[in-house]
């Protein structure tokens, strides 16, 4: 089956577009989740394409529906948290006696075809629409929304999928070579690593508004702490360990002012989701959680980096498509689960939001205040990235699981869950959804 | 500081042969009478690429922003570490914007808002690649 990349007029990317024609009448409602590992230990069901399976049957299974009823599948075809194979090494001959393989021998061990779930998914046997939303679990969510909104596919598996392997993060390839093409050297000759960007938005955000990096602290903590709640995150399965204000402020640098905890830790883990029609997930056995919008954040950066005007800027104009789209404000927010890996950009998510009235500048001092699940203002429940491991899909995760009344030891109790957003990852290009308890 | 060699591609020659004669370039479309950097095959503004075109800089900017990179991907500057990575602005448009390590300025000592001036270093491979040198402090009435 040939499988599409979600063609542009299936976002929302402009203001002005007024309420979502589909505005409650699709739902989310099955959750499956692989367990995490820090890196592939080459066991075949460990692979990214075998924890892929076991979210998938997981997702069916919780939602109570049979498989036969799956009419669509729209996944992220790539897999890499930063880590390659490497070139010339042998494909595992368990893998090829265990799964079903395409034409692309990589596929299942270090990026995911719609073709590869489907040839070891025999169950599925009613799959007539396929669709990949590249990136994140952001993007996929926001293309399923759609499509199962305009008739495309009425019970629809979304996927996303992280794998990772031995060695240090972008420390080969390219970056450990003598020579670099020359577009790709306007940037990578300077030597910044992943972070760099978001740290020099958060060095000028502290400059303007008076901060310093040590306000993130209660931050970090909150979401550690949220994370260890979660028990399909990283932290909560493998290293219970807390992190103190002191930790953080005593971590390495990376590239300063962000140091090792602003950055997240890169996993393999699975999710996947079950969305369908409002009408069709009163039958199911999860309670429904209906999407009352899905907006694109396509701006993008004058030169190099950008600035924090243009972040300011681009975020503010988000949140207006988020709140037009879902006919809804701030003040209706039950909770926010904005992206955070990187942390010092979640503060630009909220500020732009509004959240809780905050304005540009507002959000680290916000952070000095009650921010945990059971007061008046939950910031990310889920932990997000640094609570979990790095997938970005966490937030989303916990939204539904938040408004479903089962997110645990995570269940927020200081405000009634009624309505929550959550998308990334970037400020400048990303994907958000606004969840619902209920269709209006 | 060791920079990895540069390749220059279709898209970016103009520039790095430029630079191999000390000369700073960027890409304008000369219809908007705008600069844009990174290079692109469209101008950002128009759509157009009828009339992208090379035009020199004075070799004057503005230090922006900067940070100081301790843990480094790439593994030639790995045994620079710590080094600063400043953003400067041109003198021409403050919207263009250059990475540079600031020959000259101690490590996490950037003074944000100075004026820098363009110099050219060698890389791995004898490409050169424009940096900037602080020629006056933050601050500074002079």
């Amino acid at each position: 089956m040939s499988t599409p990349t979600a063609p542009y007029s299936m976002y929302r990317p402009k203001e002005g577009l007024g309420p979502w024609e589909h505005r409650g009448k699709v739902a989310a409602v099955g959750i499956g989740h692989s367990p995490t590992a820090r890196r592939w230990d080459g066991r075949p069901e460990h692979s990214v394409g075998g924890i892929s399976l076991m979210a998938l049957r997981r997702a069916i299974e919780d939602a109570g529906v049979a498989a036969d009823q799956i009419d669509g599948l729209v996944m992220d075809p790539v897999t890499t948290t930063g880590a390659y194979w490497p070139q010339g090494k042998p494909i595992p001959n368990d893998m090829l006696a265990v799964f079903k393989a395409t034409d692309d021998p990589l596929d299942g061990i270090a990026k995911l075809s719609a073709d590869w779930i489907l040839n070891n998914m025999p169950e599925l046997t009613n799959v007539r629409f396929t669709m990949y939303g590249p990136g994140c679990m952001s993007n996929a969510i926001c293309v399923a929304a759609q499509a199962v909104g305009d008739g495309l596919t009425h019970t629809c598996l979304v996927l996303k999928s992280w794998h990772n392997f031995a060695g240090r993060y972008y420390q080969g390839g390219a970056n450990a070579g003598n020579a670099i093409p020359g577009s790709a050297a306007l940037r990578a000759l300077w030597g910044t690593p992943a972070c760099y960007g978001t740290a020099l938005q958060f060095a000028e955000y502290c400059r303007k508004y008076g901060k310093h990096h040590d306000m993130m602290a209660p931050f970090i903590e909150n979401s550690r702490n949220n994370g260890l709640k979660f028990p399909e995150g990283y932290w909560a399965q493998h290293r219970p360990e807390q992190i103190t204000a002191e930790d953080y402020k005593a971590a390495r640098w990376i590239a300063k002012p962000a140091n090792l905890f602003d950055n997240d830790l890169p996993i393999m883990v699975s999710a996947a989701y079950l969305y369908t029609t409002a009408e069709r997930a009163r039958d199911m056995t999860q309670k429904p959680v209906y999407i009352l919008n899905h907006a694109l954040s396509d701006g993008r950066p004058r030169s190099l980096t950008p600035t924090l005007d243009e972040v300011e800027a681009e975020t503010a104009r988000t949140a207006r498509k988020i709140y037009e789209g879902a006919g809804i404000c701030a003040a209706d927010l039950s909770f926010e689960n904005m992206y955070d890996g990187f942390p010092q950009f979640h503060q630009f998510h909220i500020e732009g939001l509004g959240y809780r009235g905050l304005q540009f500048g507002d959000a680290l001092d916000f952070y000095q205040g009650d921010i945990g699940i059971h007061g008046p203002n939950p910031i990310l429940p889920s932990g997000g990235n640094i609570g979990c491991g790095r997938s970005r899909f966490w937030m989303h995760t916990d939204c539904i699981q938040q408004l479903q009344g089962r997110a645990g030891a995570r269940q927020v109790t200081g405000v009634k869950p009624e309505v929550a957003v959550s998308g990334g990852p970037m400020p400048l290009g990303g994907h958000f959804t606004v969840w619902s308890a209920t269709p209006d | 500081m060791a920079k990895q060699g540069v390749v220059p591609d279709d898209l970016t020659r103009p520039f790095w042969e430029a630079a191999n004669d000390e000369r700073l370039v960027i890409q304008n479309c000369a219809v908007c009478n705008r600069l844009q950097h990174p290079p692109a095959r469209r101008c950002h503004q128009c759509g157009s690429n009828a009339h992208l075109e090379w035009k020199q800089m004075c070799g004057r900017a503005t230090v922006y922003n900067y940070g100081v990179v301790h843990d480094c991907p790439i593994r030639l500057l790995q045994e620079d570490q710590p080094f600063n990575v400043a953003v400067v602005m041109l003198e021409e448009d403050p919207g263009i914007q250059m990475y540079s390590h600031l020959p000259g300025t101690p490590v996490d000592a950037v003074p944000v808002g100075a004026r820098v001036e363009v110099i050219f270093e060698a890389t791995a491979n004898g490409q050169k690649v424009p940096e900037w040198r602080v020629v006056h402090s933050a601050g500074s009435n002079r």
